[in-house]
């Protein structure tokens, strides 16, 4: 944000790797949480809230495949898998044995690490475009199996329905009770990936990315390490699953293929490789960039066009210009909107004087 | 930096401007009618005509004065055949204040179904979704309207039958596409061939459906069925019947589900002469010998427009009017219930249970939507390749509704 940091010395290890690096994050905090828990569902249509929703999901699945991809440098292709897993999972647990959330919820996300721990397992011996292939080996096999296996996807149609989640008597099921339900999962996923990445095995994650065998020789475990990041990015997507699950009430495979696990990579190369900022970032932008871009062209055609011609022009401009920003802003900033925004930070701060 | 950030707000001033002003004010006699719609997707081949066809319709009521009075709006949204898209949509049609709204794409209805029943908006799946949506009671805001997956099974075995004179000893090969939707008839099939007495096997094709060579081989080499029911999406059909053909099998008895049926699928097999004999299941009329595609071509003659080419693709745009179609008749019964007030999507629900008997010149089947049944009736006709073009070869029928009936009353019991 842009605070002031003049006459602020940090003078232990501790100060300089705090969550609030100065006093006033503080404040900013307390801000951004009264913005988002009381101000925004009391004077936002539902409809935003919808969107925000989804963003929040999305949020959380983009963090752990950034602590996967860019933390410690392990591509996946595999993320949507993992989700899947989490998906059903819970959805299981949830029909057949009448679980509440807060049950499915963990259930889930651990069910999707230990197979994640498993898809992981050939990045010890390879890495970049081979475990790229190796991950997206392991998409088709848990799409195949949740496919046709009965047991996990419930008969032909491979989707479970499951009720809304609820807490004590209390069930979520409007948009405004989901946002809460969904904000709560995303700012938890945000401090913990915060804390996780300023820890020990934070660090450790960076330092098998920036050089493996330097790692090693400093006494990193790497193989312990890498396969902690899969089992630690699997976790967020198989919690991002159940959110999926139990916004949607229905578990259903299709919304899971390679596709998604494409988008979660736009996310986070868009918004910022290894940074929680950037995370949601991506996250944001990949969700709302085509909402908005509709919904300016629906305004701006409605001048010239009447409704039908609009939509036959919307589709494909729209993924044009999706596309088109995608490629400017990676132009303008290789380092994706995280750096961006640190860029338009750094000129604010020393402005008026250019540095 | 200093003008990246100067043009960056820029940005930003515009958007804001063209947001606040670009709101219009509505007419006062309006109804909304939303529809999804996948123009960029997987499933685009549909998509880019089915709903042109769609928005033609609406255009025409419209022209002629609208509903009951009402003028029509519709919004459509591209949901890409995802998800999340497709939630984002339903709310935007919520706040607009759709009466109801079109669903595209089978996860789409799936992850919507309970949405809708929350927000009490009918949403409309034709050929999508799952084949339990027929019952009204379990899903009370999801129509499919027209023959769902189960329903055209039946009616592929009823259609077998006919053709073989008995299928007891005989031998039918399905080939589908490997995903949910590809399985969903199977249920069907396999207790027909029980109660029918014929040797049912299964094919196959995993996605995309582009490589079928081995399961094609499979089916003409070694089981040599009588009859082969093919339920294949997108660009598979093509290669389906390219294969069969190469490998000498008559298309006369491969008949092929909705998705396997447009006139595209059969020109990308290498024409229509070389389908000769190919027969597909339609849950609309085909052909433009329907007054009211004579109407839509009318309209676009009195304005001085040209044809739009999507009308030449008539299996999947026909599907668009006939989806249009009966939102206007739900309306309609629905503000001449509450006479002429305008309706709610409440009392549109009931106007959609309450169409019977209107068939708009043949285009749509002879069905009838109760509170029970969301289907209506679960009608199809069977339109075979003929001389170069789709003939139709036979009329509306219900194949083996008993069977179909039985198996979406078990399903709800299961829930």
């Amino acid at each position: 944000m842009f605070h002031r940091e003049s006459g602020i010395f940090k003078t232990t290890y501790a100060g300089d790797m705090a969550l609030y690096p100065l006093p006033i994050a503080k404040w900013t905090v307390a801000v951004l949480v009264l913005v988002f828990v009381v101000i925004l569902p009391l004077t936002v249509h539902e409809y935003y809230l919808s969107i925000l929703n989804l963003i929040f999901i999305a949020i959380v699945g983009a963090l752990g495949l950034n602590i996967l991809v860019g933390y410690t440098g392990q591509i996946s292709i595999g993320h949507a898998a993992f989700m899947s897993v989490g998906a059903y999972t819970a959805a299981n647990l949830a029909v057949r044995m009448d679980l509440p959330f807060w049950i499915t919820l963990p259930a889930g996300g651990l069910m999707a690490a230990a197979i994640g721990v498993v898809v992981g397992m050939p990045s010890l011996r390879i890495k970049g475009l081979y475990l790229a292939i190796a991950t997206l080996a392991g998409q088709l096999i848990i799409e195949w199996t949740i496919n046709h296996v009965p047991a996990i996807s419930g008969g032909a149609q491979a989707s479970i329905e499951v009720d809304r989640p609820s807490l004590f008597g209390f069930s979520f099921d409007t948009q405004h009770r989901l946002y809460y339900f969904l904000l709560f999962f995303a700012a938890i996923a945000i401090v913990a990936t915060l804390n996780l990445v300023r820890s020990r095995i934070g660090r450790a994650f960076v330092a098998v990315r920036d050089q493996d065998i330097a790692a090693e020789i400093i006494g990193i475990d790497i193989y312990r390490y890498k396969l902690l990041a899969f089992a630690i990015s699997s976790f967020y997507a198989g919690v991002c699953g159940v959110l999926y699950t139990y916004y949607f009430g229905i578990a259903n495979y299709e919304q899971f293929q390679l596709i998604v696990s494409i988008d979660y990579l736009a996310m986070i190369i868009i918004g910022g490789l290894g940074s929680v900022l950037g995370s949601i970032f991506g996250a944001i932008f990949v969700t709302l960039l085509p909402i908005v871009i509709r919904i300016l062209m629906e305004d701006v055609g409605a001048l010239f066009f009447t409704q039908a011609e609009i939509a036959n022009v919307i589709s494909g401009l729209r993924l044009g210009v999706f596309g088109g920003l995608i490629i400017f802003f990676l132009i303008v900033e290789p380092e994706g909107l995280n750096r961006l925004w640190r860029n338009i930070r750094s000129y604010f701060r020393v402005w008026p004087f250019s540095y | 930096m200093t003008r990246f950030v100067r043009s960056w707000l820029g940005i930003a001033a515009t958007t804001a401007t063209l947001t606040i002003g670009g709101g219009q004010a509505f007419a006062q006699k309006e109804l909304v009618f939303g529809l999804q719609c996948d123009r960029t997707g997987p499933t685009a081949t549909v998509g880019t005509v089915l709903c042109p066809g769609y928005h033609d319709y609406i255009a025409l009521v419209n022209s002629k004065g609208g509903v009951e009075g009402y003028k029509i709006k519709v919004l459509e949204i591209d949901n890409e055949y995802k998800v999340p898209p497709a939630m984002e949509a339903h709310e935007r049609f919520k706040k607009e204040g759709a009466v109801l709204e079109g669903i595209y794409g089978t996860p789409q209805t799936a992850a919507l179904n309970k949405k809708l029943e929350e927000d009490k908006i009918l949403g409309t799946s034709p050929g999508f979704g799952t084949a339990s949506a027929a019952d009204g009671k379990r899903y009370p805001y999801t129509f499919p309207i027209a023959a769902s997956y189960w329903s055209q099974a039946g009616a592929a075995v009823a259609y077998a039958k006919e053709k073989l004179g008995t299928l007891k000893g005989k031998k039918i090969a399905y080939l589908f596409y490997d995903n949910p939707a590809g399985k969903e008839p199977l249920p069907i099939l396999e207790d027909l061939a029980k109660s029918e007495g014929f040797e049912m096997r299964t094919f196959a094709v995993p996605a995309p459906g582009l490589e079928m060579g081995a399961q094609i081989l499979d089916i003409t080499a070694r089981f040599k069925p009588d009859f082969i029911i093919a339920h294949l999406f997108g660009r598979s059909p093509s290669v389906a019947i390219k294969e069969l053909k190469g490998k000498g099998y008559p298309l006369s008895k491969v008949v092929g589900l909705v998705w396997a049926s447009a006139e595209a699928d059969i020109i990308a097999a290498g024409g229509m002469g070389v389908a000769e004999g190919y027969n597909t299941i339609q849950f609309a009329g085909v052909g433009k010998d329907f007054q009211v595609i004579k109407d839509i071509e009318a309209m676009y003659k009195a304005q001085g427009k040209p044809m739009p080419k999507e009308m030449d693709s008539t299996v999947y745009y026909n599907r668009g009017v006939l989806i249009a179609a009966l939102h206007v008749e739900a309306a309609r019964n629905a503000i001449k219930a509450k006479g002429g007030a305008a309706p709610n999507s409440e009392e549109v629900k009931k106007g959609m249970e309450s169409i019977k008997g209107f068939t708009l010149g043949g285009l749509v089947p002879p069905m009838e939507i109760t509170p029970a049944d969301h289907e209506g009736g679960g009608w199809v006709q069977i339109w075979t390749v003929k001389g170069g073009k789709l003939v139709r070869s036979k009329d509306w029928f219900q194949g083996f509704r008993a069977v179909i009936q039985k198996h979406v009353a078990e399903d709800a019991k299961k829930s």
